[in-house]
């Protein structure tokens, strides 16, 4: 199947239609079938990763420049279906049908045939101009399963290409099927399903108005079966008094078979796999014998209380990074870049020297932040990603993640909780329901994220004594697993439980680990950098313009009053709005030592601290949540830690007093 | 032995040996309040009649047969829970000691009739898992809006939900129950009615099972998982 260099000399001599300069290929298929790896087999390292208009899905987009041709390879989410039921899916069937890519690279896993080809017919349903990418050929024959692709090839009438993707091996052969098929659109073999419901949808063709929508008109008699709301909502509007004819013909099938109509054709479609499987595929004996590696590592990795512990052991490790070799490197770095230039709020000068300084001062509050902090922490978390680990700890967790109202999915956005929360919160969109997904990044705004634990270990810790700051810790969690449960109780909406795959686990390719690492660092520099420049930019203004001394009064009443602090603490926490552990540098210019023991009795330190580690998320948190969520969300999140902080802090000073 | 009293003692073998794997004599005579001289000679009774595999000293373990009834039994006393709770509405405190007089002497036709009453619940009121009964029908949509005549004909092998199978059996799944989407998303996976799968283990407190489907592994939240019914396949390994 790599006889497509006759086509290509005809795509290169200029009998491609000249109206497109560039041609787009979409990349789609089941999660966990090295979609990404293909795609940087496919367009190298020229990636970008962009955000879906009006959505915000990540999509990483490439570019593949060949015989003189430019290709957008666009690698759509990793989904099992295209029902809609999740953003992904629904993202995945808009681009497939209304954006109308040029070739759909269909990739599947060779070992489960089934369940991968259960996909490709809904694409070749949607007639879209598809390719077939069979990968990891190696590892499904290592298995002992012998395909035919030839014959596959012939079932679905389209091109079908062996992978292996990891090694490199098909992808010149995938790249000229690609030249080939934008030279003449592959369309697929119309599959035909059981009697009943093929007579069925023939039925409904017959009804349909004229116009309906933009989807191939088998596609929607298929989806209007189904009973999919859009597509029936989409009919309504051209012809109501269809509608319920259509209706009828639904009503019938789902009488015979007594289910709902969607899982009448999702089970006529498996059955259709199974067969075209069992013709294309054969099985010999003597393959892999035994219990395989990811078995083995499983009996550890889900075991009872050896699972536990190799979970313990990595959040552990991940949490001595954060205390001690991130806060080396975030020390080194900042004591190196304020060589360059002095990083503290500058209170007189020019108005351009005010404005340098104040970007100058977030640049590098941001550089420190993401450099030991961040990227370490997304590399780490790609490395588990990849290699298996994750969808194995999410499991072990799903237990605990109930008693806060989420599943065991939610364990990613928790634990990069102690990073920085605001690639916590765009990890949510991972969660299916909405009500969960808004939980889950509320309860990670409560995570304390590396600046918070910078404050607690450099004001308590410090001056006051460890068991306090782990006291302050602790009551953090209670917090975090009090207010889910509250929160889970208020918030509308259903909640559903986890299925998930459990993809067999790999050696973590490197491309893949530092393409996500860098996808994800650079989506979060796009929004904490600006927000950090302009929010201390406008602060270190107002600060030397004198503007701070009416804050400190505004805000007396809270900071002298119920919190028992100095009047000078209410410009520290504004300054601690852009960054948590901003607030300590404040607090040193301010009173203009850093022995705050001094400054501040042992009550004052931890009402401090506590204040600090809950008050409103910091300006880039509360930009992503609104980015996420909408405004209303955010600045309601905002709103209840704000009013929770000034209240614990409020008790913990009048209790506290009593004995301290 | 009356077939009361026979119930009762299954149900109980049931309940212990779910919890510890086996049903030792004091734990059954703790549990029905009975002289554990009597539970020795009860056991012996079922043991003879096929109901139960009892080593003395050891304990008892039910036998398919004695599981299949135990089952049955247990889905009675819990579809009776749900009617005296929400439909009669009787004190909570006696709702437990009603249906464990009731259960007893229902039928089959009163049985099916009560599901269809209740629209097929899931749980009883104290959330225990209402198992699947054995008619063979493929969705418990289609037995609520079948006709009243329909022949009620039974399948010949009981239904479990997957939960209920050992690390490593296999079973045919025979139908779903649940929430349209959750259903849908289990389809879609390749969990159609009639497919082969495997319970690869079970997380412990309750949580996630590990299922292999077409070649693939899935993790199914357990509430979820509980409602997917199989017939057990009676080998196990793979």
């Amino acid at each position: 199947m790599t006889g497509c260099s006759h086509c290509n000399g005809h795509c290169a001599s200029g009998r491609l239609p000249d109206r497109k300069t560039e041609y787009v290929v979409a990349l789609a298929g089941n999660a966990n079938v090295g979609k990404s790896v293909t795609f940087n087999q496919l367009t190298g390292v020229d990636q970008e990763i962009g955000n879906w208009p009006g959505k915000t899905v990540e999509r990483a987009e490439g570019l593949l420049q060949y015989r003189g041709l430019r290709i957008r390879v666009i690698d759509l989410p990793g989904i099992y279906s295209i029902s809609a039921l999740s953003t992904e899916e629904q993202i995945s069937r808009e681009f497939i049908a209304h954006d109308h890519p040029d070739v759909v690279v269909n990739i599947v896993d060779a070992s489960a045939l089934e369940r991968n080809l259960f996909f490709t017919l809904q694409l070749m349903e949607l007639k879209s101009p598809l390719i077939l990418a069979v990968n990891q050929m190696d590892l499904a024959a290592k298995k002992g399963i012998r395909l035919d692709l030839m014959e596959l090839s012939r079932e679905l009438g389209i091109t079908v290409i062996p992978l292996v993707a990891i090694q490199g091996k098909g992808i010149v052969e995938l790249t000229d099927a690609i030249i080939a098929a934008v030279c003449s659109p592959p369309e697929p073999r119309e599959i035909i399903y059981g009697k009943e419901v093929e007579e069925r949808i023939g039925r409904i063709m017959a009804l349909l108005p004229e116009g309906v929508g933009s989807y191939p008109a088998r596609w929607t008699a298929i989806k209007l079966l189904e009973g999919d709301p859009d597509t029936v909502w989409e009919v309504k509007k051209l012809a109501p008094d269809t509608v319920a004819r259509i209706t009828a013909v639904r009503a019938e099938l789902e009488t015979i078979h007594g289910e709902p109509g969607a899982t009448i054709l999702s089970a006529e479609r498996y059955h259709a796999a199974e067969q075209i499987v069992s013709r294309v595929m054969t099985l010999r004996s003597g393959g892999e014998t035994g219990r395989s590696i990811t078995d083995r590592i499983d009996t550890i990795a889900l075991h009872p209380i050896l699972g536990y512990v190799l979970l313990a052991l990595m959040l552990g490790g991940l949490l001595v990074w954060t205390f001690i070799v991130g806060a080396w490197i975030s020390a080194t770095l900042s004591a190196l870049l304020s060589h360059i230039a002095p990083v503290e709020p500058l209170i007189s000068g020019s108005v351009g020297e005010i404005v340098f300084n104040g970007a100058w001062t977030g640049l590098v509050a941001a550089l420190t932040l993401i450099i030991p902090y961040v990227i370490p922490f997304f590399l780490l978390l790609a490395l588990i990603e990849d290699s298996g680990f994750l969808t194995r700890f999410s499991l072990m967790l799903d237990r605990g993640m109930h008693k806060m109202g989420l599943h065991g999915k939610a364990i990613i956005p928790l634990v990069l909780g102690f990073g920085c929360t605001v690639p916590a919160c765009l990890s949510c969109r991972i969660i299916e329901s909405p009500k969960q997904k808004l939980l889950a990044a509320f309860l990670v705004t409560l995570i304390p994220c590396s600046a918070r634990t910078i404050v607690i270990l450099g004001v308590v810790a410090v001056f006051v004594n460890i068991w306090w700051a782990l006291a302050l810790y602790l009551l953090d969690f209670i917090l975090i697993v009090i207010l889910g449960r509250l929160a889970f109780r208020v918030l509308p909406g259903e909640s559903v439980g986890m299925i998930m795959e459990m993809p067999e686990y790999h050696a973590p390719n490197i491309h893949i680990v530092l393409g996500q690492t860098w996808q994800r660092t650079r989506s979060l520099i796009g929004i904490v950098l600006p927000s950090y420049i302009i929010g201390s930019i406008v602060i270190t203004a107002a600060y030397a313009a004198g503007l701070l001394e009416p804050i400190n009064t505004l805000l007396s009443p809270i900071t002298v009053l119920l919190l028992g602090l100095p009047i000078m603490t209410g410009v520290v926490f504004v300054f601690g709005i852009i960054r948590k552990e901003m607030t300590i540098l404040a607090l040193a210019t301010l009173f203009g030592t850093t022995a705050f023991s001094e400054v501040l009795t042992p009550v004052q330190l931890i009402v401090f601290a506590l204040v600090t580690m809950l008050y409103i998320p910091c300006i880039s948190t509360i930009v992503v949540l609104a980015q996420e969520f909408g405004w209303k969300q955010a600045l309601g999140i905002t709103a209840v830690e704000t009013v929770l902080a000034i209240g614990l802090g409020a008790v913990a000073f009048h209790v506290l007093s009593l004995f301290m | 032995m009356a077939s009361e009293q026979l119930e009762e003692y299954l149900e109980t073998i049931l309940d212990i040996e779910e919890q510890d794997g086996v049903a030792k004599t004091s734990a059954i005579a703790r549990c029905l309040k009975i002289a554990p001289a009597s539970v020795t000679e009860a056991l012996q009774v079922l043991s003879e009649k096929g109901y139960v595999k009892y080593e003395p000293y050891h304990g008892a373990t039910l036998t398919e047969q004695g599981t299949a009834m135990a089952r049955k039994v247990k889905r009675r006393h819990r579809l009776l829970e749900v009617f005296l709770t929400d439909v009669l509405h009787i004190n909570e405190e006696n709702v437990h000691d009603e249906a464990c007089k009731m259960e007893h002497t229902l039928s089959d036709e009163t049985e099916c009739a009560l599901c269809k009453l209740l629209k097929a619940p899931a749980r009883c009121p104290h959330g225990s898992l209402i198992s699947a009964c054995n008619r063979k029908v493929e969705s418990c949509s289609a037995c609520l809006t079948e006709s009243e005549s329909a022949s009620a004909c039974t399948r010949d092998e009981p239904l479990l939900p997957v939960t209920s199978l050992a690390p490593g059996q296999k079973g045919i799944i025979a139908f779903i129950r649940g929430d349209t989407s959750v259903v849908q998303r289990l389809t879609d996976l390749g969990l159609t009615l009639k497919t082969e799968i495997q319970l690869m283990r079970k997380a412990p407190l309750h949580g996630p099972i590990e299922i292999a489907v077409r070649k693939t592994r899935l993790a199914i939240d357990h509430e979820i998982a509980d409602h997917i019914f199989v017939t057990a396949r009676a080998e196990k390994g793979r």
